[in-house]
Parts: structure tokens; sequence; C-alpha cells
């Protein structure tokens, strides 16, 4: 569905992304990890064609982004980090414009927008000025408004920054529904549960680099999936230590000398696979 | 050619939405500042004023007024918005990645511009009328009125694109349209002016409108070559407005 080669952009002297080599499988939800600045908005920026990569290629559907973006742009639809929506306009109107500029009929364009309303739960919404809505509500209008060409590729930078837990459990849900249908999702997003929650495979990238990819279970695997925390030097320093499975972590716990505390033993998670490889929290800036 | 007209009109289609929202506000508030014009230059300052081939100040002065107001109207109309929703609402961006073609996004982001100078002009134009009933209207004034305000939408549009924040646009207001406000042939005869600053004041598209506009309704030989201008301006604003786009995004 989509594929890089070596894609690059460099603002002034800043590497926002670096030969980044991505491929992105049909039916899948792929997810982008990574901390604030790593260099995900800036790939989907360049895909959904806002921005001109340095260097480096990228296809979607074999249409090359960069000499065929008006063919590419009926392909995704695109849910930005911000809120993108007119907020002077109602529900409805904001609707109405994305389908005219993808150039539905008029009778596709009522069809398709009372299912979608329907579909996020915004049928009573319709005629509500858009800045009177909640932040869930937007992003859920958001979600309809880039499903209404019906794209083969949903691109989700950041979907539910910002959001309360139960918001964010309702808009996952709305995305697996969505993946289910049929479209391919990239997600971006720097909570480590929503992509465990979500993603079949995830891509890991730090200062511009993909450093890791796989499915959450392989990447867990390859560092070890049980984890042992230790307190050391007068409970100030927090050490991890990785194994394949809750035997061996349990017996390193045991024979452990009897000054350094053990705080836990629990399941490896993305997190530990970030910091292991880069030093640093996915939440860290 | 068909697809160009459908596509902007869907790119219109929003900003008209929003003007039905808000019409009411934008009328009272678009006639404000030529109203002061007119009663602080027409009626205050103009009335000991005699201009060479006018009745009088107030019908000298009127016709230059709204071409002022055409100007201010579809630069701001079409700047303005598309500047917040550029910058700040990144709403634009949602344009950028539909399949709507650049010309076509550009007219339509210029066409609100033009709908709004044409509805402000049109209300000064009625006040002036019902002041100076003896002004001169043909369809040439609508053309020409019709040709301003896409020259200074296209100019809106082009400033909005290359606006780096909103102080950027505040500043282009400042350097470019108040200087043109006043030095523009609103309210004084570029004729009158020594040839060295009538050569630099025709570089401003806003004289070629007012003395297009005032040659009409005072019955004058009519300046043909500053309606091409006008032309030539907005075509030159409209090229400016593709290049921009082209070079920002793929």
């Amino acid at each position: 569905m989509i594929i890089t080669e070596n894609l690059t952009k460099v603002y002034g002297e800043v590497k926002a992304v670096e030969d980044l080599n991505l491929e992105v499988r049909p039916g899948e939800i792929f997810g982008f990890l990574g901390p604030n600045g790593a260099g995900k908005t800036t790939t989907i920026r360049i895909l959904t064609t806002l921005t001109k990569p340095t260097s480096g290629y990228a296809w979607i559907n074999d249409f090359d982004v960069l000499r065929e973006p008006h063919k590419v742009r009926d392909l995704f639809g695109v849910v930005q980090q911000h809120i993108s929506l007119d907020r002077d306009l109602s529900v409805r109107e904001n609707m109405e414009l994305h389908a005219r500029l993808h150039h539905l009929k008029l009778s596709e364009r009522r069809q398709r927008i009372a299912e979608l309303l329907d579909y996020v739960e915004l049928a009573e919404q319709a005629n509500h000025i858009v800045d009177k809505l909640s932040g869930g509500m937007k992003r859920r209008l958001m979600i309809a408004r880039a499903l209404i060409h019906r794209p083969k590729l949903l691109f989700l930078d950041e979907p539910t920054v910002g959001l309360d837990a139960q918001t964010r459990r309702r808009l996952w849900e709305l995305i697996r529904r969505m993946n289910l249908d049929g479209t391919t999702v990239l997600l971006t997003t720097h909570y480590i549960e929503e992509a465990e929650a979500l993603c079949g495979r995830v891509g890991i990238i730090h200062l511009g680099h993909l450093i890791a990819l796989g499915s959450p279970l392989e990447l867990r695997q390859r560092l070890g999936l049980v984890t042992v925390e230790t307190l050391s030097n007068n409970n100030r320093d927090t050490n991890y230590h990785y194994f394949p499975d809750r035997t061996a972590a349990t017996n390193y716990a045991q024979g452990l000398p009897s000054d350094v505390k053990t705080i836990i033993v629990r399941e490896s998670n993305l997190e530990d696979i970030f910091v292991e490889l880069t030093g640093r929290k996915v939440g860290d800036d | 050619m068909v697809d160009i007209l459908v596509d902007s009109y869907s790119v219109l289609w929003e900003d008209l939405r929003v003007l039905r929202h808000l019409w009411q506000r934008f009328l009272i508030t678009s006639l404000v500042s030529p109203v002061l014009y007119l009663v602080a230059f027409g009626w205050g300052l103009g009335r000991s004023i005699h201009v060479e081939g006018a009745p009088s100040y107030l019908e000298f002065v009127i016709p230059g007024i709204i071409a002022l107001t055409a100007m201010t109207s579809s630069f701001s109309g079409a700047g303005m918005k598309l500047n917040v929703d550029r910058l700040y609402y990144k709403c634009f961006d949602e344009c950028l990645m539909s399949p709507i073609n650049p010309p076509s996004l550009i007219i339509g982001k210029a066409l609100i511009g033009v709908v709004r100078g044409l509805i402000s002009s049109t209300a000064f134009l009625i006040i002036g009328f019902i002041i100076s009933p003896t002004l001169m209207l043909s369809p040439l004034f609508a053309a020409v009125l019709l040709l301003t305000c896409f020259t200074f939408a296209f100019l809106g549009v082009l400033a909005a694109l290359l606006a780096k924040s909103h102080q950027d646009m505040a500043t282009f207001t400042s350097l470019v349209l108040l200087p043109m406000t006043f030095l523009g042939g609103t309210f004084f005869s570029v004729s009158q002016l020594p040839q060295a600053l009538k050569v630099v004041l025709h570089i401003l598209p806003l004289t070629h409108s007012s003395q297009c506009l005032r040659a009409i309704t005072l019955g004058q030989p009519f300046p043909w070559i500053s309606l091409l201008a006008i032309v030539g301006f907005g075509l030159v604003f409209f090229l400016g407005c593709i290049l921009v786009l082209r070079r920002t995004s793929v």
C-alpha cells in the first residue's frame, strides 16, 4: 500500500527524516511510534503531498507520490494532529465541503454524509456549529470527513492526543472497525498503549531514523518478554533486565544480592524497547 | 474549463457558507471606513475644493472611494481568512490534500474576495447614488469593478500564501495597501501631479481602477490602457499565487 525508499527531509540543518525505508501492507494498522519531533508528522506530510521531500521516493498503491500527486490524493484520507475543521461551519457543512472537494455527486454526497455521521455517532449534532463541539466529537467528525470518498488508506496523525481515557477508547474501537471494513491505517502516536492496542506492526522512529520494525510481540521477543526492574544506589537508579520468560526472570530476581531491591517483575512493553534503543522515554521531548 | 469552474466553486462554497453565517457583521464593518472617508473628505475637507472636470469634489471622490472599497474588501476578504485557515487552523491543508488542481484552488480562494468586494462596493455605490444621483453608470463600470475585485483578491491570496505569520499580513497591509489608499488617486487627481510622481503612482493598481471608474461616472473619455493595466496586474498576481503554491507543496 505504501512504500518509501530512502525518504529524507532536511529543514535547514535539521534532518527531520533520514533515509526512511518503509512498507505498509494492505489491510494492516501500522503504527509509527516515537516522541514529539521524531519525524512522524513530517513523514505523513510527505506521503499526503503537503511537503516535498529533500530526496528519496514514495509510492502509494504504485503511484509515485511526487510525480502523480493528483492520483494519490483520491486514495487516502487524513486526520491531522490539530483540529483542521472549519469552525464557523456546521458538522454537515464540513462534511459537504469535503465531499465537494472530492467530486462526489449530490445524491452520493447526501447518502455518504448521513451514513458517516451515523457511523461516528454525530447524526444528532449534524447542524451544530463545529466550534461548539467537544474535543472527542471534533476528532470523530475529522475521521468521518476523512472517510467520505471511501479512501483505501487512512492516515491518523496522533488521533487521540489531548483526549480523556474514555473518549480515547471509543476512538480506538472506531479505528478497529474501519480497519475491519477494509481500510488500511497508518497511525502515528507517542502513546505506547495506543500502539500496542491497535497496531499489527509498529515502526519505532527516533531523530528521523527508523530504529525498529515488527509486530509488538516480535519486538518484545527480541528484547525479552519479561522485564525485571531493580533499584540500586540507595533507590536512586532504576535498572531494567530482560528475560525470555517468567521463570528465567523470577530465578534472576531471587538470586539478587540482598542490598538490591526488586521492584517488579512484569511483561515487557514497547516503551522498554524504545528506552533500550534510545536511552530515552517515548514521552520525553 | 468546466472542471476548473466546478472545482473553484467547490472551494468558494466553504467561504460562501461562512459569509452566510456572518453576513450582517461583514456588511456593517466593511462600510465603516468608506462612509468615514466620504464624510471626512467628501463633505468635510472637500467642500471648498474644486476639481477640474467634476461638478463637485463629492462627485469626484465617490468613484475613488468605490475603487478603494473594492480593493480593501477584496484583498482582506480573500487574504485574511486564508491566512488564518493556512497558519492557525491549518484547514487550508485539507484543500491542498484534495484532488483540486492549483489554478482552481487559487481562483476558488480569490472568488470569496471578489464576492465580498462586490457586495461592499455595491452597497457603497448605493449610498453614493443616493447622495449624488447624477453619477453615470454603465456595463463598463460593472466590468471595471469586477476586474478590480479579481485583481485585489488575487493579491490577497498571494499575500496570505507568502505570509509566515499573522503579523506578516498586517505588515503587508501597512506597507502596500495603506499607501495605495492615500496615493492611488482616490482623493486627488493624479493627472495634476509632476510627471515623475505620476509615473510612480501608476505603478499602483488602485490608481488605474480609480481613473477608470471616475472616467465613467463623470462621463470623461475612458482610459483603456488603465483597464489593460488592471488585467495585467491581476494576471501577475494570479501567476504569483500559482508559483508560490508549486514551490511549497507537491
